[in-house]
C-alpha cells in the first residue's frame, strides 16, 4: 500500500470522489490575497475552470483523503467490503496538490472528503488539520469545502466551520428505511444532528457578530458559504415525492444552501442488489428542476407533484410545464398585468425574464416580439400568455398540448 | 462628415475623449465616421483633433457598459456606442428600454464581453517559470475573443498576489512583478514554456473525475467551447476519454457483482455495540439513551433528534411541556428556544430555580410542517401523546416528583391520560395517584402568540402565580 506515487494516489482518490455531485464554489464571502500577500481569492461567484466530458464542471480539487473506510454502505464504491484499490494521501500531499493546482489557475480551491478510518473523530481531525494548515501556514485564501463526518465531535465541527467556506454532510438516501437498508451503520439521527450543529454554529456566529461590543473586532465567520448535502437517486425504492419531502424537511430544518441529487451510477465492483443500469440522469435533472421550483418559484411540494403521477415526476416534460398542463384554468396569464408571482408560474419564464418583464412593462405594453429578447422559448410560452398582440384562443385548452411539447421519439443512443 | 481615427482599438479612454468632444460640439452620430488607426490612413483628410474639457453627464451604467463593450471585437463598436450615448443625452431611461434594438445590441455585446472575461478567469493556465528569492514566477498564453486583457487582469492580481506572473495575449500582455501590474504589447505563444511539471497530475485528475457512465458532450462544449481547447492542457485528454468510455461501462456491467473483499474485516474497527437495555431503566442517563433510539411513532423520521427531560434526579418539581420546538430539536435540550426564555423568566419571578427542576415534554420529538426556510410547529395528536406517554411515565417513575406542573393541554393529557381542559383544572391543586400534586397551567408559547400587550401582561401574571403555587408545596 505504501510506495504509490502521487499520480497513482491521485487517480484512485479522485476517482473515488467523483460520485459526489457537489462542485459549487460560490456564495462565500469576498476575500483576496492583497492584504495577506499570500495566494487565493473568492469573489462571491465561483468559477468553473474546466468541464469533464460528462458535462460536469470542475471547480474544486475534489479528492478523498483516503478511500479506506470502516463503513459498508452498499451504494458506495469505497465501502469496506469493496475490492477497489485503496490509497491514502498524507496531509502534506493534499496541501501540496491544492497549492500547485491553484497557482496554475486550475481550481478555485479544495473539496476534501474522506472514507472513515479508525473513527469519526480521527478522520474529521485530519480533514480539519489540512484546512487549518492551508489557511494559517500557507495563507491560502481560496475556497475550502470540507465534508463533515457525521457523528464527529461538536468541537471538531466548530473548528471545521472556522476554516472552511462550506461544510456538507451527506444524507445519502432520502428515507430512513433506505438508509437502514443500504447503510446500516449510518444513523439518520447522527447525520441530522451533525447538520444541526452546523446550523447552530452559523446562528451563533451571526449572533456574536451582531452583539459585539467593539465594531472593528469582527468575530470569525462560520462556514460563510453555508452547508449542503447530497442524496443518491435511483439506488433504492424512494419515489420523487419522498425525495422532495425529504428535501423540504432538510431545507427548512438546517437552512441548507443546496441539495445535490446524484443519479446512482453503476460503480465498478457493485454490490449485488443494486441496479446495474444507466444512471437515471433525466430523473436527476427533473428533481433539480423541482428543487428550483421549491426554492425560487414559490411552489409547494404537493403542487409540483400534481404534474406527475404515482409519486413520480413526468420524465418527458419539465415539472413546471407538467403542473401548468394540469392547471389550465389559471392560464392564459396577461404578461402586461399579471403579478410577479403569477408570471413565475408561466412555463418558459425564468426568474430573470420575469424581473425584466416587470421592470420594462412600466415603460410600455409588451408585444410577443419583445418577449423574444427575454427568453429563448417563446413557442413554449404561446399557450399560456396574453400580450398586446397575442391571444392563445383555444390553444390553452387543446387536448394535444402535451404532445406538442414532448420531444420527438429518438433512436436510443448505442452507447449503452 | 467628421472622421475620427482611433489608434488603440479597445481603449476606452481614447474613445471617450473623442466622443466627449463630439458631444460637446453637438455632432450627430450620422455625421461621424469612426476608423481604426490599424486600417491605415484615410483617403479623406485627418482626424479631427478635438480638445475639450466640458463635462457631459451620462447615466453611470451606460458608461460602465461602454467601458466593457469598447473591448468587443467588432469594427462597428465605436460608432454604435456613440449613437447610444448621443441618444442617452436626451433619454435618461434609454437603458431600461431593453426592447430597443440598439439597447438590445449593447446588452448582448456587454454580456459577450463579460462572458469572455469570465472565461479568461477560468481558462488561463499558468506554467511555472522558476523561483527567485523565494517567489515563484509563472506565465500564461491566452487568446481571448475580445480585447479584454485589462478588464480581466485585476482579478489575477487579487488572486495571485503572492507570486509573479505574466499573461500574454496576441493583443497585449499583463505583467505582475514587484507588486506592480503593468501592461505591454502582445506576444506569441512561444514566449511561454510548453509544459509544466504539474500538468501530468492535472490531466490525471481530469481523467479520474470523469464518470464514463454519464457522457454529456454537448453540456461540456456549451460551457467550454472548442476554441479554448488549444490552450487547455487537459483538453487533449477529452478524445481518448470519450473513446474508452463505452468499454469502461461495459466492463463495469460485466463485473457488476463481486464477493466481499476478504480483507475488509481487518480494517473495520467494530463499533462498541450499544447495549439494548431492558425496559427497567434505572438512571436518567439510561432513559435518555433509550429515548434517543425511540421509533415508537413516525415523528422520528423527520425530527433531528429526540429531546429527553433534563434536571436533577432528586427534583421535587417536574415541569411538563408539549414537545420540542425548532431550537430544542437542533440542540437536543428542552426549553432552550423562545418559549423556554419566557419560562425561565417566569420561573425566576416565581422564585423557582430552573436548575433544580426537572423539565421535560409530553412528546419527545419535534413535529413540524416545513414552510420554505422555516419549520412551523404542529400540535401533536392525542395518539402521539399517548404513545409517547411511555417515556414520560418512566421519567415520572424515576424522579418521583412531589409536584407536576403541566404546561398546556398536551402536557395535561399526557399526565392525566384524559381530555380534561386546562380551564377546568386551572387555579387548583389536584391529587394524582401516589400522592403527587398536579398544577395545570398554560404553555409559555401561548404568551408569545397573544397579539394584545395588555392581555399578555395579565396572562403572564396568572402564569407566574401558577408557578409560585408549586413553590409553596416544596419541602
Amino acid at each position: 500500500m505504501t510506495g504509490k506515487t502521487i499520480l497513482q494516489k491521485l487517480a484512485i482518490l479522485a476517482d473515488a470522489a467523483k460520485y459526489d455531485a457537489s462542485c459549487a464554489s460560490s456564495g462565500t464571502v469576498k476575500r483576496n490575497s492583497v492584504s495577506t500577500k499570500g495566494i487565493g481569492s473568492t469573489e462571491g461567484m465561483g468559477i468553473c475552470h474546466s468541464y469533464a466530458p460528462d458535462g460536469r464542471c470542475i471547480s474544486l480539487l475534489k479528492i478523498l483523503l483516503t478511500n479506506f473506510c470502516i463503513y459498508d454502505c452498499r451504494f458506495c464504491i469505497n465501502r469496506a467490503s469493496s475490492n477497489v484499490e485503496r490509497a491514502r494521501f498524507s496531509p502534506e500531499e493534499v496541501i501540496r496538490l491544492t497549492l500547485d493546482f491553484y497557482k496554475r489557475n486550475y481550481i478555485e480551491g479544495l473539496f476534501l472528503s474522506s472514507g472513515i478510518i479508525r473513527s469519526e473523530d480521527y478522520t474529521m481531525e485530519q480533514l480539519v488539520e489540512i484546512a487549518r494548515s492551508l489557511r494559517e501556514e500557507h495563507r491560502f485564501q481560496g475556497y475550502i469545502h470540507l465534508k463533515t463526518i457525521a457523528g464527529a465531535d461538536p468541537g471538531l465541527i466548530a473548528l471545521a466551520g472556522l476554516y472552511a467556506d462550506r461544510l456538507s454532510t451527506n444524507v445519502e438516501l432520502p428515507t430512513v428505511a433506505g438508509l437502514q437498508n443500504f447503510a446500516p451503520e449510518k444513523k439518520p439521527e447522527t447525520i441530522r444532528k451533525t447538520m444541526a450543529l452546523v446550523r447552530v454554529g452559523e446562528a451563533d456566529a451571526v449572533a456574536s457578530a451582531k452583539n459585539r461590543l467593539i465594531g472593528r473586532a469582527k468575530p470569525p465567520r462560520f462556514a460563510p458559504a453555508g452547508q449542503s448535502t447530497q442524496m443518491i437517486v435511483g439506488a433504492d425504492a424512494a419515489r420523487d415525492d419522498d425525495i422532495l419531502e425529504a428535501a423540504t424537511n432538510l431545507y427548512s430544518g438546517y437552512r441548507l444552501r443546496r441539495i445535490y441529487y446524484s443519479a446512482y451510477s453503476p460503480i465498478p465492483d457493485a454490490s449485488s442488489d443494486l441496479p446495474p443500469m444507466r444512471p437515471p440522469l433525466m430523473r436527476e435533472h427533473r428533481l433539480y428542476q423541482a428543487d428550483w421550483l421549491l426554492r425560487f418559484y414559490g411552489f409547494e411540494r404537493a403542487e409540483i407533484m400534481e404534474g406527475g403521477s404515482d409519486g413520480m415526476l413526468d420524465l418527458v416534460i419539465d415539472p413546471k410545464l407538467a403542473w401548468a398542463l394540469q392547471r389550465r384554468e389559471i392560464f392564459p396569464v396577461d404578461i402586461n398585468r399579471a403579478p410577479r408571482e403569477l408570471l413565475l408560474r408561466v412555463p418558459g419564464l425564468g426568474t430573470r425574464a420575469v424581473e425584466r418583464i416587470v421592470s420594462v412593462r412600466r415603460l410600455g405594453k409588451l408585444r410577443l416580439g419583445d418577449l423574444a429578447k427575454f427568453t429563448t422559448s417563446v413557442r413554449k410560452l404561446l399557450p399560456f400568455i396574453v400580450t398586446l398582440d397575442w391571444q392563445p384562443g383555444k390553444l390553452t385548452d387543446s387536448a394535444d398540448l402535451r404532445a406538442c411539447f414532448a420531444p420527438r421519439p429518438e433512436q436510443l443512443a448505442l452507447l449503452l | 462628415m467628421r472622421e475620427v481615427v482611433l489608434q488603440m482599438p479597445g481603449d476606452f479612454a481614447e474613445w471617450r475623449h473623442a466622443a466627449r468632444g463630439l458631444l460637446v460640439e453637438g455632432v450627430a452620430p450620422e455625421d461621424v465616421s469612426w476608423r481604426s488607426g490599424l486600417e491605415g490612413a484615410s483617403l479623406f483628410g485627418s482626424s479631427a483633433a478635438i480638445e475639450s474639457t466640458a463635462t457631459i453627464s451620462l447615466p453611470r451604467d451606460l458608461i460602465a457598459m461602454a467601458g466593457r463593450v469598447i473591448c468587443y471585437r467588432d469594427a462597428e463598436v465605436p460608432a454604435r456606442l456613440y449613437r447610444l450615448v448621443w441618444r442617452a443625452l436626451h433619454d435618461r431611461q434609454l437603458l431600461t428600454r431593453t426592447t430597443d434594438p440598439e439597447v438590445d445590441w449593447l446588452r448582448k455585446a456587454d454580456k459577450a464581453t463579460r462572458r469572455d472575461v469570465h472565461k479568461m478567469h477560468a481558462f488561463v493556465r499558468f506554467r511555472r517559470l522558476g523561483e527567485e528569492a523565494g517567489r515563484e514566477a509563472f506565465a500564461a498564453w491566452f487568446e481571448p475573443s475580445h480585447r479584454i486583457l485589462q478588464l480581466a487582469a485585476p482579478f489575477f492580481r487579487r488572486r495571485f498576489y503572492g507570486m509573479d506572473w505574466a499573461i500574454i495575449t496576441p493583443d497585449a500582455r499583463a505583467i505582475w512583478h514587484e507588486e506592480q501590474l503593468a501592461y505591454g504589447p502582445g506576444g506569441t505563444r512561444d514566449e511561454v514554456p510548453t509544459n509544466d511539471a504539474v500538468e501530468d497530475q492535472w490531466r490525471t485528475y481530469y481523467g479520474a473525475i470523469f464518470n464514463p457512465a454519464r457522457v454529456k458532450i454537448s453540456a461540456m462544449r456549451a460551457e467550454m467551447p472548442k476554441k479554448y481547447w488549444r490552450n487547455l492542457p487537459e483538453a487533449q485528454n477529452i478524445a481518448p476519454l470519450l473513446a474508452g468510455a463505452g468499454a469502461r461501462v461495459e466492463r463495469m456491467r460485466e463485473a457488476a457483482v463481486s464477493s466481499a473483499n476478504p480483507r475488509s474485516e481487518k480494517w473495520r474497527t467494530r463499533m462498541p455495540a450499544d447495549p439494548i437495555l431492558d425496559h427497567d431503566v434505572r438512571t436518567l442517563d439510561e432513559i435518555a439513551r433509550e429515548i434517543r433510539r425511540c421509533v415508537r411513532c413516525p415523528l422520528y423520521c423527520n425530527a433531528t433528534q429526540s429531546v429527553p427531560g433534563e434536571g436533577p434526579e432528586g427534583a421535587q418539581i417536574m415541569l411538563v411541556g408539549e414537545q420540542p420546538g425548532d431550537q430544542e430539536d437542533l440542540q437536543g435540550r428542552p426549553f432552550v428556544g423562545p418559549a423556554g426564555q419566557v419560562l425561565s423568566e417566569a420561573l425566576e419571578e416565581a422564585g423557582l430555580e430552573r436548575r433544580r427542576l426537572f423539565l421535560t415534554n409530553a412528546v419527545k420529538h419535534f413535529k413540524f410542517e416545513p414552510r420554505g426556510k422555516k419549520r412551523l410547529h404542529q400540535n401533536p395528536t392525542a395518539t402521539e401523546i399517548d404513545i409517547c406517554r411511555w417515556w414520560l411515565d418512566k421519567e415520572r417513575a424515576l424522579i418521583k416528583p412531589r409536584i407536576i406542573v403541566t404546561l398546556g393541554a398536551s402536557a395535561l393529557r399526557a399526565v392525566t391520560g384524559t381530555g380534561a381542559s386546562i380551564k377546568s383544572m386551572r387555579g387548583g391543586v389536584h391529587e394524582l395517584e401516589g400522592g403527587t400534586k398536579l398544577i395545570a397551567t398554560i404553555h409559555p408559547s401561548y404568551l408569545l402568540r397573544l397579539p394584545d400587550r395588555k392581555r399578555v401582561a395579565e396572562e403572564r401574571e396568572a402564569f407566574v402565580t401558577d408557578l409560585a403555587r408549586a413553590r409553596s408545596y416544596l419541602v
